[in-house]
């Protein structure tokens, strides 16, 4: 059924494009708009899936606009070529691979830093074209005579000139490209770039190269802009300096939030609105040049106060109006309470062994290892082993340094000095991607979730990086066409018990719940070493009682260190404790050696006790 | 190079002004180029009523003043807790309102300002003459600069504002009031930018779209010095003035593109700015 309705989208966007020239002269659509309306709404497609999906607001997709456009142009009008399809393809790869270099520079940064700096590289490409490059793009005065397409099917040539005859030309390519959009969202990428917009920290933690996804996001908004932008010169039969301009990449932005981001059809929505707007405002109500300041406000109350667009708005509604007519639908589901036994049925994972296993020696090793934040000494000195198939616990008190301890075991951060060997490997300073690739994960003291996606699809991206490895660009494949994948999410979600809870979004979720998911994100890499800091922080006796017998199902099979301060169910669960204070190891035994310990007394819990 | 000077001098200010900003709320303005054009046009409506080269600077510089004291009241306040992606396109959708405004009051056609007779004609140097009006906007700029030092790091505020470019949690927890002090702090950086846009429109004539290019340069010259920096927005200010003017001395046509190879390089060597400390991301 679901599968039905995938190909349902599809579906209906042919229909409408077929329908669009019958529909929309009713509606006072001028045929350029319609086809205006669709090169913004192909640009934008892009845009979405590298703003939308992936969380990167680029101001400089004109850069990739203007260079497609250009290359088709000048292919078609000075170099003599005259096949147009070869032409906008021709373009389209020489935007992508100008993306690819862009991408390289405006990556190293995020957030603001990446759109201040892919403004000012748009700029760089503006003011290229005007001069340096002015012999080869026309400079101010672009490129005019692109010719229309033809194409020669043997038996009869098609001609598309302009108007409505150019649309089906448009309507193609704007249909190929949202159906590869769709293909791309739907798949196992699709998912790690969403899950990048999230949250990129867990996304790398769970052994994702976010660098590399974001990279291609980066490079296939290029590729749509650069076909885009040749589609614009045939459009126009000139392709325009302008392009080029800051205007553009405004243009774009504007448009993809009216129609909404994160929908692949926001942009055209959007495109559609503007451009109708911009008609209506200036030729019936003759408004003149304050079209664009209508449209401004607009964009801004939307931003404020609908920011999920049009097409964000009407879903909304949707959903809204479908609860109103059915009330009692979702209630009871929500209101089941956490279940009284945890995953204790449920079979173990199995745990990948993507490391040769060493005949004997401890699983993790760590020498010496130190922590030096500026005149901070968080740890110092710090030798530890864990052997294969134990269960560590390690107490401290407050600031004792046991997170940048584990910070430093899974590579977070960097030790100062020392030396960390996982399975026999020297893994200091490699990063947190690669180590959990390796099979060492940990969950996080801070709930580090998608907090927008569902359960499964907070599991399902973890088990991908398990499955699929840190990079891979099966931008095509179904993620039911992965093996292993439905068992392994399934699995996890009964070991967590989050199973009736799992097409839930997290933000949904229950405290408990929040916490268990966490748990189950770094499960789902199927680590060999799992490392859990504090997984009873906050919880009721309840939700303590419970995830104490998770932990004890899941440890069959892997090794596990946990950091928490409930001593009574620690001291229940470890085999050894190692007691870290002031950033140094106190002292390490088994629980009731630590309980009979005067230092440990002394040092952490006090006189209390007595 | 006292072209360089000039210019830098100006992208000091404004970069100043959308560094404070940064710093401080963790707001980029992308309207910033935009209060930089109303400055230069409340000081022109300023003008044309007085015939006054002082009370259009004052003029417009307060006119900012209350704009940006007015524009974080009523918009940028709700967007703190927003995503950075938000606040991105809430100031970048104002700025082109405020530019939409100007160009539906005043039409696209430039205006211009003219330089106050004390500081018209031109200057001899000993080696060269140079317009004097130019000299003076360093003078003028360095003044303001100075001020706008002694604000920050001589008086109350200035120390709140630089613990709130360090830590902004910690100034908040210490029972300060942070969302007045954003409120004064976006009010002085807008103030900047018009200032900025008032001295500068005698040099340069006003158009609706003036604020656009001084917005991208300003980005490169916060990039350069490090975001957040005070000095590094004048250090980076002074770079870019000097590598504009001088390659338009070369080929005009490549000034742009030598400046945003010299942002490229900073960030693949320095990637916090020359002056930029990893404070906040």
């Amino acid at each position: 059924m679901y599968r039905q309705r995938r190909s349902l989208v599809e579906l209906l966007t042919a229909i409408g494009l077929i329908a669009a020239p019958f529909v929309l002269p009713y509606l006072d659509f001028a045929p350029n708009t319609v086809n205006r309306i669709l090169v913004w709404g192909l640009f934008g497609i892009g845009f979405d899936i590298l703003f939308g999906y992936t969380g990167l607001l680029s101001f400089g997709q004109s850069a990739f606009y203007g260079t497609g456009g250009f290359v088709a142009a000048y292919l078609l009008t000075r170099a003599g070529l005259h096949h147009v399809v070869l032409a906008l393809i021709i373009g389209m790869i020489a935007a992508a691979a100008v993306g690819y270099i862009v991408g390289l520079i405006a990556l190293r940064r995020t957030g603001i830093y990446f759109a201040m700096i892919t403004v000012a590289i748009a700029e760089v490409f503006f003011f290229v074209e005007f001069n340096p490059l002015a012999d080869w793009t026309g400079g101010e005065n672009g490129l005019p005579g692109v010719p229309a397409p033809t194409l020669d099917l043997g038996f009869v040539s098609l001609h598309f000139t302009t108007g409505w005859s150019l649309y089906p030309f448009l309507a193609f390519f704007y249909f190929i490209g949202i159906v590869i959009a769709l293909r791309i969202v739907r798949s196992p990428v699709g998912a790690v770039l969403t899950a990048i917009r999230e949250n990129p920290l867990r996304a790398a933690a769970v052994g994702h190269n976010i660098h590399a996804y974001k990279l291609t996001a980066f490079v296939i908004a290029a590729a749509y802009a650069g076909l885009a932008g040749g589609l614009l010169g045939v459009l126009q039969a000139f392709m325009p300096p302008e392009a080029f301009t800051f205007d553009t990449s405004g243009q774009l932005i504007m448009q993809t939030a009216i129609g909404g981001r994160g929908t692949l059809f926001g942009p055209l929505a959007g495109a559609a609105v503007w451009l109708y707007l911009q008609d209506f405002l200036q030729a019936t109500l003759g408004l003149g040049a304050a079209w664009k300041l209508v449209l401004g406000l607009v964009f801004v109350l939307l931003v404020c106060f609908l920011r999920q667009g049009i097409i964000g708005g009407l879903k909304d509604l949707y959903q809204l109006a479908v609860r109103g007519r059915r009330p009692t639908s979702e209630a009871p589901e929500e209101s089941v309470p956490a279940a009284m036994s945890v995953g204790a049925a449920a079979t173990p994972l199995p745990v990948h062994h993507r490391v040769a296993e060493p005949a004997a020696g401890p699983i993790l090793k760590a020498t010496g290892i130190s922590k030096r934040y500026g005149g901070l000494l968080a740890n110092s000195d710090i030798d530890f082993a864990v052997e294969q198939g134990e269960l560590r616990g390690i107490i401290g008190p407050n600031g004792a340094g046991k997170t940048t301890f584990f910070k430093m075991l899974t590579c977070e951060v960097a030790p100062t000095s020392g030396k960390i060997e996982f399975a026999g490997r020297d893994i200091t300073g490699m990063d947190i991607t690669d180590v959990c690739q390796l099979g060492l994960t940990k969950s996080y003291q801070v709930n580090q979730l998608f907090s927008r996606l569902t359960v499964r699809e907070n599991l399902q991206i973890a088990a991908l990086a398990d499955l699929r490895g840190k990079f891979r660009l099966d931008l095509f494949r179904s993620p039911a066409r992965i093996p292993g994948l439905a068992d392994q999410i399934e699995h996890t979600l009964e070991l967590v018990n989050l199973k009736h809870r799992a097409d839930v979004p997290v933000a949904q979720l229950a405290y408990g719940e929040k916490r268990r998911l966490e748990i189950g994100l770094a499960l789902a890499t199927s680590p060999s070493l799992l490392l859990l800091d504090e997984p009873l922080a906050g919880m009721s006796p309840q939700e303590r009682v419970e995830t104490v017998s998770l932990l004890k199902s899941i440890r069959q099979g892997r090794t596990m260190i946990v950091i928490d301060h409930d001593m009574d169910a620690l001291f229940e669960l470890a085999e050894r404790v190692t007691v870290l204070q002031e950033g140094r190891v106190l002292t390490e035994g088994t629980p009731d050696e630590i309980k009979g310990n005067p230092a440990v007394r002394e040092a952490y819990l006090g006189g209390v006790l007595e | 190079m006292f072209n360089g000077l000039a210019l830098g001098a100006l992208l000091a200010l404004i970069s100043s002004g959308l560094t404070i900003i940064y710093g401080t709320l963790g707001v980029l303005n992308l309207a910033h180029g935009a209060m930089f054009m109303l400055g230069g046009y409340a000081g022109y409506v300023a003008f044309d009523a007085t015939g006054s080269y002082i009370v259009a600077v004052i003029a417009g510089t307060l006119f900012l003043l209350v704009v940006g004291v007015v524009m974080e009241r009523v918009v940028i306040r709700h967007f703190y807790n927003r995503p950075h992606e938000d606040q991105l396109l809430v100031t970048f959708g104002l700025g082109i309102c405020f530019v939409e405004i100007v160009r539906f009051f005043f039409s696209s056609l430039t205006k211009t300002v003219p330089a106050p007779p004390l500081m018209s004609g031109i200057t001899s140097l000993g080696f060269m003459f140079y317009p004097t009006y130019r000299l003076a906007v360093v003078g003028i700029v360095a003044v303001a600069l100075i001020a706008l030092y002694i604000v920050l790091y001589r008086t109350k505020l200035g120390m709140i504002v630089r613990a709130g470019i360090e830590d902004s949690v910690m100034v908040d927890s210490l029972g300060i009031n942070v969302y007045k002090v954003f409120m004064v702090v976006f009010g002085i950086g807008a103030m900047a930018a018009g200032f900025a846009g008032i001295v500068n429109a005698p040099v340069v004539s006003l158009t609706p779209d003036v604020g656009e290019a001084i917005l991208v340069q300003t980005f490169v010259v916060v990039v350069i010095g490090g975001v957040g920096s005070f000095p590094g927005a004048v250090l980076g200010g002074l770079i870019a003035g000097e590598i504009i003017s001088i390659t338009s001395m070369i080929d005009p046509g490549y000034a742009y593109v030598m400046l945003f190879a010299a942002m490229t390089l900073v960030l693949l060597l320095r990637p916090h700015g020359l002056l930029g400390t990893r404070g906040r991301e």
